[in-house]
Parts: structure tokens; C-alpha cells; sequence
């Protein structure tokens, strides 16, 4: 994605006469954020693509580049040409976390039939293929992504459960309180949760059969989908000796230790931060554009101040910030059980006068305001209600 | 020339774009006002409704609000001079600087306020008599954007492709960046009524206006994010299955690109960027496309932006998704601002135009005009500089150093004002024809005083293409004559003596040769019929052709017939808040004043009803600055300062502050405008920049 709106502004900006795109997967770049939706079959797996300055922009899909020489400045695409380059930017994104569980994968290494990752629009079309046959599914993992995935499969009809590690849902970026309430409304929707239980092992052989917790219990599942965080993709980066930590490490002009590299998205490391979501990848490959293009050289990136955003169906929340409560912080919540298809759980965390983290669940009237007030960082008037309930309304 | 005559007369307002019918009437009052107003119900886009600046509109005629002399700059200060002076002074400053300079050096700059025979014969002045590349006008700061974006997207650049009555039987309008309330209250009426017929308003402004407390629903996006919010809009048209996929296939091209473009704004993110939560979003898009036919009107709020092309253009893409456009009811409109915003555009005052719409760069175009005026197509120049370019390189050593400027006063209303106020100081030599000293007209070696609406005869095109008659009630005071008389005179002086004719029909009548065959075709019109048919909708290409009020019916005027979805992409504004100015500067109008205020300031009532600038802020602001209502502010951008009074209101965004730009000096909003430029319209930025805002005497 981080690729795709660079490549794309690159064009707008009147620079794209030479830029081409490699990417491993099969499909053209396209917004990953959506997979839910085609998993529903709200949306066409065919009409997520994202523009990506084409034709100007030479896209290569199913071309993983596999090496970098930064002395020279070549790459090499897997079974291709070396080629050159002037500027480099690393995209690449990252990959599904697996989770310590027995049974996980085949013989061969594959993972066992009914078993999914959710990352790319290739398990998802596997994914989907699959749920019209399943008849149980269990989802590993309780956050962001899982909940999303959970969601869109009950969505279809399948009955879904969630084996979560955590405490409580999405508790990243939610506390308990708004957990707790998640995991109502998903009730609602016919998904149980497992909050606090961790994946064993699966049962079954070719196709998983259930779930085994820690606990000894066991959920029947003929399908399993994975949610377990992702990686960022360094590979390619670590081996071309350039600096990695987490992700690979950028400035403030998004440049990596090698001269004319740069990384955006999933798989870089900000002032020590992957965010691993599409918002920041897409101010960064801005930036980016910006300072490649000449169009404004001396732009820097930051940071960004994340939000993380459930829309479906009936199902909403955002999160941002610190959401915990925590020494010099003061909280102002409002929890009211009648509102909306399920209640809702609004929460604000504020450092003397600044908002530092606030919570939206259910009811997102003041989502707009609430957000930029965020990443405005300024003064809040003494009393900040106004971002919790619509103004002039009882 | 007799004085008194009359005893009614049909004609039109002077202002807006509206162009509302009025009926003149002798009158001998006690402001000096020599015709009365009155209403004139007949006619159907006002139905005899009028505001207070149309109700007003006889007080400029009166002989103390405007210039009835000449004047001319000696040792310094302007003092008052024959006709035969002033002209010649005129003529050998232009000639001047095309001697020492080339001709590019000599500049002319028109308004959107000019008659189309104004219009058409400034432009052929440029190109004939001068022969300069550099004549551009204010409607740049109008509707560029709009008109670039439509003629893109359909082949043509008519503001409404319908009649504004339309409005009224649509099932839903979305109003973007409007508020006719106050800028054409007369408008209004057509919006009752649409709700009156069960039909929904949406309006979409960072302002709780006049014309948002009216709506049903109102969405407040952050300023400059309108682009974001129209492919948001799209991607839930698209994700809720909601497209026209039958119109898509039947009469458009380039649907594709545009689905790609939208899934690059989806939902989330946009109300990231727009600050519309998505719920409202979802309610917006499932509205407009479910309702049978739907319009889509944007306004100066969505179009003055270095974005606005592309903004008009997705609101575009999003009618087309929907099937709303090229059907009766449905469509996307521009609300035009200026008088003779529409006929201004069209008849080669633009730096790229030539008459009936015409190209420029287009052989064929160059070939036909050419023959109509009578000269080589090879001498007539190439495109030159967009208005704010042009007067940016006023005085600079490869800019115009003599400028002929009619019927606008950009030292009020151009963008970075204070510069382009320097920049005109900076000129060897300026003529200025108006009817009033204006502030520019102020810095002028030669002003010459010219007619009125109510004096002269001339068509004017309105805001939905329709082509209208103002006749003279009465005739001008001594001292004061027309601006086609200005043309013929200093032609002459510059040595052409054919084709400046000083009578309007004639013009006219070169005119509807001239745009025969091209986009704007005015082939068809004559003055008796746009007097028998309450005006004529172009195109027209013969007499006995009935005009055309809904052009895309049938086909759009493309090449191949169909409409042509745009592929744009969100793009933040040139000037991003930050911790030395934190806030959002919007710009606009009240309902007392028109655009400068040149005349409406010298109308007694309405500088009662609208005496000065102000600065609208949110009450959570307004606390946070230590600011109660009245206090002073001074508000400072990168480019300027300007104070005027605080007015708080809890209809604007805390994050936003607002000002009106009609007034001069130290309340001139324009002084803190951006001129960043949109890359296709070189349309400015008025609409959104970085302020900070201070009570005046707390600042630096």
C-alpha cells in the first residue's frame, strides 16, 4: 500500500517517468485494509486494487526481489535481470506472525488444511473458498486484525469463536472496560471469545478438526484463522547489510543507513516505532514523494499519531493513544449500556491539558473532532466533554 | 446624449450570477437615485424575489457615489481631465511599453462583471489591437476550477446544465462549499421548495451557514478536505453496492481508474482526513445514491483551492458512479459567482480562449476567429499568464509593465493582496475603467469613468447559461461613457479604426459570427429573442434552433458522447497548520456586500447591514485565546496581518476561523490569503491557509 501511494504521487507530482514497482504477490498493489470486506463479499477481490501511477509506473507483480547490493546500486528480481537503480525504496511490508501452536503445519511445512493466515488477498480468496465449506471457525488471536476477521466470518454465517492470550480484546490499543464491551456487542453478532486462554495445539489430520487450549480444553473447528500480529519483511534489508531493527531503521527523511534507501510502511522502524498501519504508510510515502520529487525537499516525517478504526456493520470503535490509566493522567469515561445496537464506551485520557488517548465504542458522533484534537496536541479547554458527546445534544 | 427618458424597463441585477429580473422606473428620491427598483415576477429564475443589494442596486448610479470625470495622475494625485487627455494618456502608455518592453509588456485584465460584448471585444482588443499574450481576467478567481473540471468531465463548461428550477424536483442535492443565503439569497427559494417536494439538502461546509441551518442533513469537513470526502463518498457507493452500473457502461469512460482511486479512500481514513465520522459518511453516500435523481452543486468553497480542479472532479465522478448526471434532475452544477461569470468566460478574456469557447492552441479555432475579425490567424498571439501569475509579474523585468484593467479591483480581492498591491505600484503606467474609484483605481495614471448596468445595453449569461438582455433605462451622467467606447477610442489611437464598434448590438452581432460553430455557440441569439423568451440557453446555433437548458441529455460533448470519470487522489492544502499558525483561514462573503464591495460599500444601506470586516471563531477558541466577542483580533499568516473584530458563534469548527473579504486596508482579508496556485485552473487558494490569530495588541 505504502508503495502503491508513492508510486502514485510520484506520478502527481510530475516524476513518475521512472519508477518501477516489484512486488512478490500475484496481484497488482492493492489496499489490504479491505480484506474483510472481501471476505463478506461486500467487495470484489478485483476492485480493491489501488492506483499506483500506472502506466507511467512499471508494475511487476510475482517479482520478488531476493538481493540488494547497495555499493552498486543493483537488485535482482527472483529468476530475472540484475538492474539498477538511483533510489531505493523498500516496501516490503510484513508477514503474519505464526503462533507457537502443535499441529499448526504439515509435513511439508504448509499449513494444515483449514488453517489460514489473514494478510494477503490470496488467503483471503483461500479463506473464502473455505468458509463456504466450514461448518465451525475459530479465530487465534484478539486483536485488531482478529476481531475484523472474526466479524466478517460470522458475517457470512459461520459460527466463530476467538481464543485470545490477552486479558481482554484488543488490549494494545482498548482498555478493559472497552474490551469488555467488544466482546458484548461481538456476542451480539454471534461470536464467542475466549479472553485469557492460549492455543495448544489443533487437532486433526489432513483438515483441523478443533482447537486444544491450555486449559485442555477443546473448540471444534474445521476452520482456524490465524491472527497473530505481523513481522516486519527485513529480510531483503538485514541482508543487504543495511541497519534493521525491528523494521528497518529511517530518519526523519525516511532514509535507511544505506545511502539512497529509503523504507516506508509495515516494514519500517521510525524513532524506534513499526506501526504496521496503513495511515502512517500513507503519510510516509507523502513525505517521501514530497522530498524524491523536489517538490518540497526539506519535508520531514515525524511520526504519526496512530488511531486504530473498526467499521463494520454494527460494529464500531476507535482507539488511539494511551488508553491505560496510568500516574498523571486523568480519565473521563462514559459508559452508557442504552445507546446504539449494543451500548456504548467512550473513554478520554488526558495529561494536564492535553488529550493523550481516548477510546470510541459504539457511538463515533465526536470520532472527527476527538481525532484531531489528538493530532493537534493542543491545550483543551477545562472541560473537554464536547469531545464525548455531540454538541447540543441532551 | 438626452437624460431623462424612460418609463419602465425590464433588465437584470447587477451583481451575482443569479441575474435576477428587476423592472426600472423613474424616480427622483431622495438619495440622489434616478431609477427605482421594483420587482418583476415574470421572470423564472427570481420570480420577482430580489436581495437587499439587488433592492439597492440604483444607489451607485446616483452622481455623488462614482466618478463622473476622467482623471489622470500629475506630479502625484490624480486630478480631473478631458476625455480626449485621458484616452491619449492611455493610448501612449500602453504604446509605450510595447515599444521599449515587446508587446507581452502591455497587460489587459477584465472582470466577470463585463457584458459579454465587453468581454468579447476586450479580448479582440488584446489580440488585435496589442497583440499581446497577456489578458486574463478575475474569473480566475471564481470558477476556474469548475470550469476546467467540467469541460474535462462532459466536453463543456456550462456552470448548470440545467435550468436552476431543476434544483426543486431533484430527490436529493448535495450542496458543496455554497451558501447561497447569503451570496444569492434569491436562490434560495429553489431549496425551500426542493424540501417543500419532500426532496433532502445536504450542504457540506465547515460553516453552520444561513444555508446549513436549512439543510438536512450538514456535514463540517476540515477546510481543503473536500476531495477526500467526495472518493469516501465513492468507495462506500462502491463497497454498499450502490453504483449505476448501466449508466457506467452506457455513457461513460474511465470508470476503472476511479473505482481504484476510491478504494484508496476508504471509509477510515477519510474521516481521518475529512474529520466526518464515518456513520455520516455512510449517510451522505447511501442518500444521494438511492435517491432516483440527485445534484450535486459545488460552490467557491470546494473550487478556490490549488486542488480545486481535482475536487470538482471527483464530486463529478461521483454523480456519474450514481447515474446522476446527463437525466433530467440530475447533475452536477456549478454554482457561478459573478454577474457575468458564465458569458465572461466564454468569449476570450481568458489567458487561453477565444471566443464561443474557443482554444487558443487550436488551429482551426485561431482560423475561424481570425477570419471573423479580419486579420492573419498567425498574428494573433499563443496563450499568456493566469490572472494571479500576471499580476505577480506586474513591473518585473519579464511581466507586463502597462496594464488596462476594466471592471475589477484585485487590491481587495486578489490573493497575498498586500504583493499584488505592490506589484501594481510597480508598473510604468495603469488605466483603470470603472465606474467608482476603487481601491485599485486608487493607484491608477489614468482612470476613466464608464456606465453602468442601467445605462447601456448588453447581454450578460447567467449562471445556467442563459443568455439575458440588460437594457439601458437611462443614460449616463456627463462625463461618464461606456466601456465599448473606451475600446473603439483607444483602438483608434493605437491605429485600429474598423472592428470596435461602440454600439453593443453590433458587437454583438460579431459576436454570434465569431462563436458560430464553437463549444459556447451564440449563433442563434438575437436581442428580440432573448427579450421574447425570458433568455436563450447556449448553445444556439441558429435562429430558428430553440437553445438548449439541458445539454447532456442525449449525449455529453465529448468527442465519443460519454462523460469521463477523473482519477484523482487527496492532496493536502499548500499550507499545513503548525505550531506558529495553528489554526485554518477560511475566506467568503456576507449578504450585504459583493465581492471587492466597490459598490456595495457606497450603498448607504447595505454598509449599515455589513459595515466592516470581522473574524467568526468557536467559543472553546474564543476561551482558549482570552477573546470575548467584539474584541480585536489580529490574525497574521505567512504573508500578512489583518484586524478586525472578533464575532463568536458555535456554527464554525473550534480548529477554523472565518473572515469576509470585501473590505480594504487593515480589515483586508486577502492580505492573508495564499496565492499557491491550482496546476490546471491557476485557480488560488483562497479558501484554506495557516493563521494565527492574537487579540490586536497582544501580538508580536
Amino acid at each position: 500500500m505504502a508503495a502503491a501511494r508513492l508510486a502514485q504521487q510520484l506520478v502527481e507530482r510530475g516524476r513518475g517517468d521512472d519508477v518501477t514497482l516489484y512486488g512478490a504477490e500475484p496481484h497488482r498493489p492493492y489496499n489490504r485494509t479491505l480484506l474483510a470486506d472481501v471476505l463478506t463479499g461486500r467487495l470484489d477481490a478485483a476492485a480493491v486494487g489501488l492506483p499506483c501511477g500506472a502506466p507511467q509506473t512499471a508494475v511487476r507483480t510475482g517479482c520478488e526481489v531476493v538481493a540488494v547490493d547497495v555499493r552498486s546500486r543493483t537488485l535482482t528480481p527472483a529468476g530475472g535481470e540484475e538492474s539498477g537503480y538511483d533510489e531505493l525504496v523498500l516496501a516490503t511490508g510484513a508477514n503474519p506472525v505464526l503462533p507457537p501452536v502443535r499441529g499448526l503445519r504439515t509435513a511439508d511445512g504448509g499449513l494444515k488444511a483449514g488453517v489460514h493466515a489473514f494478510r494477503s488477498l490470496a488467503d483471503c480468496a483461500r479463506l473464502a473458498e473455505d468458509a463456504t465449506r466450514a461448518t465451525r471457525a475459530v479465530v487465534i488471536g484478539g486483536g485488531v486484525l482478529g476481531v475484523s476477521a472474526a466479524r466478517a466470518l460470522a458475517a457470512v454465517g459461520l459460527p466463530t469463536e476467538i481464543v485470545h492470550q490477552g486479558p481482554y480484546l484488543i488490549e494494545r490499543h482498548l482498555d478493559e472496560g472497552a474490551g469488555d464491551a467488544l466482546r458484548g456487542a461481538l456476542e451480539e453478532l454471534g461470536v464467542h471469545t475466549y479472553p485469557g486462554n492460549r492455543a495448544r495445539a489443533l487437532d486433526g489430520d489432513p483438515r483441523v478438526t478443533g482447537v486444544r487450549l491450555a486449559t485442555g480444553y477443546l473448540l471444534d473447528a474445521d476452520l482456524v484463522v490465524l491472527a497473530c500480529g505481523a513481522r516486519p519483511r527485513t529480510g531483503l534489508a538485514r541482508a543487504a547489510g543495511i541497519a534493521v531493527r525491528n523494521g528497518v531503521v529511517v530518519d526523519d527523511r525516511l532514509a535507511a543507513s544505506a545511502p539512497h534507501v529509503f523504507a516506508i510502511g509495515d516494514c519500517a522502524e521510525h524513532a524506534g516505532i513499526t506501526y504496521g498501519l496503513a495511515g502512517p504508510a500513507w503519510d510516509q510515502a507523502d513525505v517521501l514523494a514530497a522530498r524524491l520529487c523536489g517538490t518540497a525537499p526539506k519535508t520531514v516525517y515525524r511520526g504519526s499519531r496512530p488511531l486504530v478504526r473498526l467499521t463494520a456493520g454494527p460494529l464500531e470503535y476507535a482507539a488511539f493513544g494511551e488508553t491505560g490509566e496510568t500516574d498523571g493522567t486523568d480519565v473521563l469515561r462514559i459508559a452508557d449500556a442504552t445507546r446504539g445496537p449494543y451500548g456504548s464506551y467512550k473513554k478520554l485520557v488526558l495529561r494536564g491539558d492535553r488529550l493523550v488517548g481516548g477510546i470510541l465504542l459504539g457511538d463515533l458522533a465526536t470520532v472527527g473532532d476527538l481525532t484531531h484534537a489528538y493530532e493537534r496536541d493542543e491545550a483543551l479547554p477545562g472541560d473537554p466533554l464536547h469531545l464525548l458527546t455531540t454538541e447540543g445534544a441532551a | 446624449m438626452t437624460t431623462t427618458t424612460i418609463t419602465a424597463v425590464d433588465t437584470h441585477c447587477p451583481y451575482c450570477a443569479l441575474q435576477c429580473g428587476m423592472r426600472l422606473v423613474p424616480a427622483d428620491g431622495p438619495d440622489g437615485a434616478p431609477v427605482q427598483v421594483l420587482e418583476r415576477p415574470g421572470f423564472p429564475v427570481n420570480r420577482g424575489a430580489l436581495c437587499g443589494k439587488g433592492r439597492t442596486a440604483a444607489g451607485p448610479l446616483a452622481p455623488g457615489a462614482r466618478l463622473t470625470a476622467p482623471l489622470v495622475r500629475d506630479a502625484g494625485t490624480l486630478r480631473e481631465a478631458s476625455w480626449e487627455e485621458a484616452l491619449d494618456r492611455v493610448a501612449a502608455g500602453l504604446a509605450d511599453a510595447g515599444r521599449r518592453h515587446g508587446r507581452d509588456a502591455v497587460g489587459v485584465f477584465g472582470g466577470g462583471g463585463l457584458t459579454n460584448e465587453k468581454a468579447y471585444l476586450l479580448g479582440k482588443f488584446a489580440r488585435v489591437v496589442l497583440r499581446t499574450a497577456n489578458i486574463d481576467y478575475n474569473g480566475r478567481f471564481c470558477m476556474s476550477s469548475a470550469a476546467a473540471a467540467l469541460k474535462a468531465a462532459f466536453g463543456l463548461d456550462r456552470g448548470l446544465p440545467f435550468p436552476l428550477a431543476d434544483v426543486a424536483r431533484a430527490e436529493c442535492v448535495l450542496l458543496v462549499g455554497g451558501n447561497p443565503a447569503e451570496t444569492m439569497p434569491p436562490a434560495v427559494r429553489h431549496l425551500r421548495e426542493l424540501r417543500e417536494n419532500g426532496g433532502r439538502l445536504i450542504v457540506v461546509d465547515p460553516r453552520r451557514t444561513r444555508t446549513a441551518e436549512l439543510a438536512d442533513l450538514h456535514v463540517r469537513p476540515v477546510p481543503g478536505t473536500d476531495l477526500a470526502l467526495a472518493l469516501g463518498l465513492l468507495h462506500l457507493v462502491i463497497a454498499d453496492g450502490l453504483l449505476d452500473e448501466a449508466f457506467i457502461a452506457a455513457r461513460t469512460t474511465g470508470f476503472e481508474q476511479v473505482r481504484a482511486a476510491a478504494m484508496a479512500h476508504w471509509p477510515e481514513r477519510v474521516e481521518r482526513l475529512t474529520g466526518v465520522p464515518v456513520p455520516v459518511l455512510r449517510e451522505v453516500a447511501g442518500r444521494f445514491a438511492r435517491a432516483s435523481t440527485g445534484i450535486v452543486l459545488t460552490a467557491r468553497g470546494a473550487e478556490q483551492h490549488s486542488k480545486g480542479t481535482d475536487t470538482v472532479a471527483a464530486w463529478i465522478d461521483l454523480c456519474l458512479a450514481t447515474g446522476k448526471a446527463g437525466r433530467p434532475g440530475s447533475g452536477l452544477g456549478c454554482l457561478t459567482g459573478q454577474g457575468n461569470g458564465q458569458g465572461g468566460r466564454e468569449h476570450g478574456q481568458k489567458s487561453d480562449q477565444l471566443p464561443g469557447y474557443r482554444s487558443l492552441t487550436d488551429p482551426a479555432a485561431r482560423a475561424h476567429v481570425a477570419a471573423v475579425w479580419g486579420v492573419d490567424p498567425d498574428t494573433l498571439p499563443g496563450p499568456g499568464r493566469s490572472a494571479y501569475e500576471l499580476l505577480d509579474g506586474l513591473g518585473q523585468p519579464d511581466g507586463v509593465r502597462a496594464l488596462l484593467l476594466m471592471g475589477s479591483n484585485p487590491v481587495v480581492s486578489a490573493p497575498h493582496a498586500a504583493h499584488v498591491t505592490a506589484r501594481l505600484k510597480e508598473l510604468d503606467f495603469l488605466a483603470v475603467s470603472d465606474v467608482v474609484l476603487s481601491e485599485t483605481a486608487e493607484l491608477a495614471d489614468v482612470v476613466l469613468p464608464v456606465a453602468q448596468w442601467a445605462e447601456e445595453t448588453g447581454t450578460v449569461t447567467n449562471l445556467e447559461g442563459r443568455v439575458l438582455l440588460r437594457e439601458a433605462a437611462l443614460a449616463p451622467p456627463e462625463g461618464v461613457r461606456t466601456d465599448l467606447y473606451v475600446l473603439r477610442e483607444l483602438a483608434a489611437r493605437l491605429g485600429v479604426r474598423r472592428g470596435f464598434s461602440e454600439d453593443p448590438r453590433e458587437v454583438f452581432e460579431e459576436l454570434r459570427a465569431a462563436s458560430a460553430g464553437g463549444p459556447a455557440d451564440y449563433a442563434g441569439i438575437t436581442y428580440e429573442r432573448v427579450r421574447a423568451e425570458d433568455g436563450v440557453f447556449w448553445p444556439c446555433p441558429a435562429e430558428d434552433h430553440p437553445g438548449t437548458p439541458r445539454p447532456f441529455l442525449d449525449r455529453f460533448a465529448t468527442p465519443d458522447g460519454r462523460a469521463r470519470f477523473a482519477a484523482v487522489s487527496h492532496r493536502p492544502a499548500a499550507e499545513q497548520p503548525d505550531a506558529d499558525y495553528p489554526l485554518w483561514l477560511t475566506t467568503g462573503r456576507v449578504l450585504a456586500q459583493y465581492q471587492s464591495g466597490a459598490q456595495t460599500r457606497r450603498v448607504p444601506e447595505l454598509a449599515r447591514a455589513a459595515p466592516g470586516p470581522f473574524v467568526e471563531l468557536h467559543p472553546r477558541l474564543a476561551e482558549r485565546l482570552g477573546v470575548v466577542d467584539g474584541d480585536r483580533l489580529t490574525l497574521t499568516t505567512r504573508r500578512g496581518r489583518a484586524t478586525a473584530p472578533a464575532r463568536i458563534t458555535a456554527g464554525i469548527r473550534p480548529d477554523t476561523v472565518f473572515m469576509p473579504f470585501h473590505w480594504p486596508g487593515l480589515g483586508r482579508a486577502n492580505s492573508l490569503t495564499h496565492p499557491a496556485l491550482d496546476p490546471v485552473s491557476r485557480m488560488p487558494e483562497f479558501k484554506v491557509c495557516a493563521v494565527r490569530v492574537e487579540r490586536a495588541g497582544d501580538d508580536r
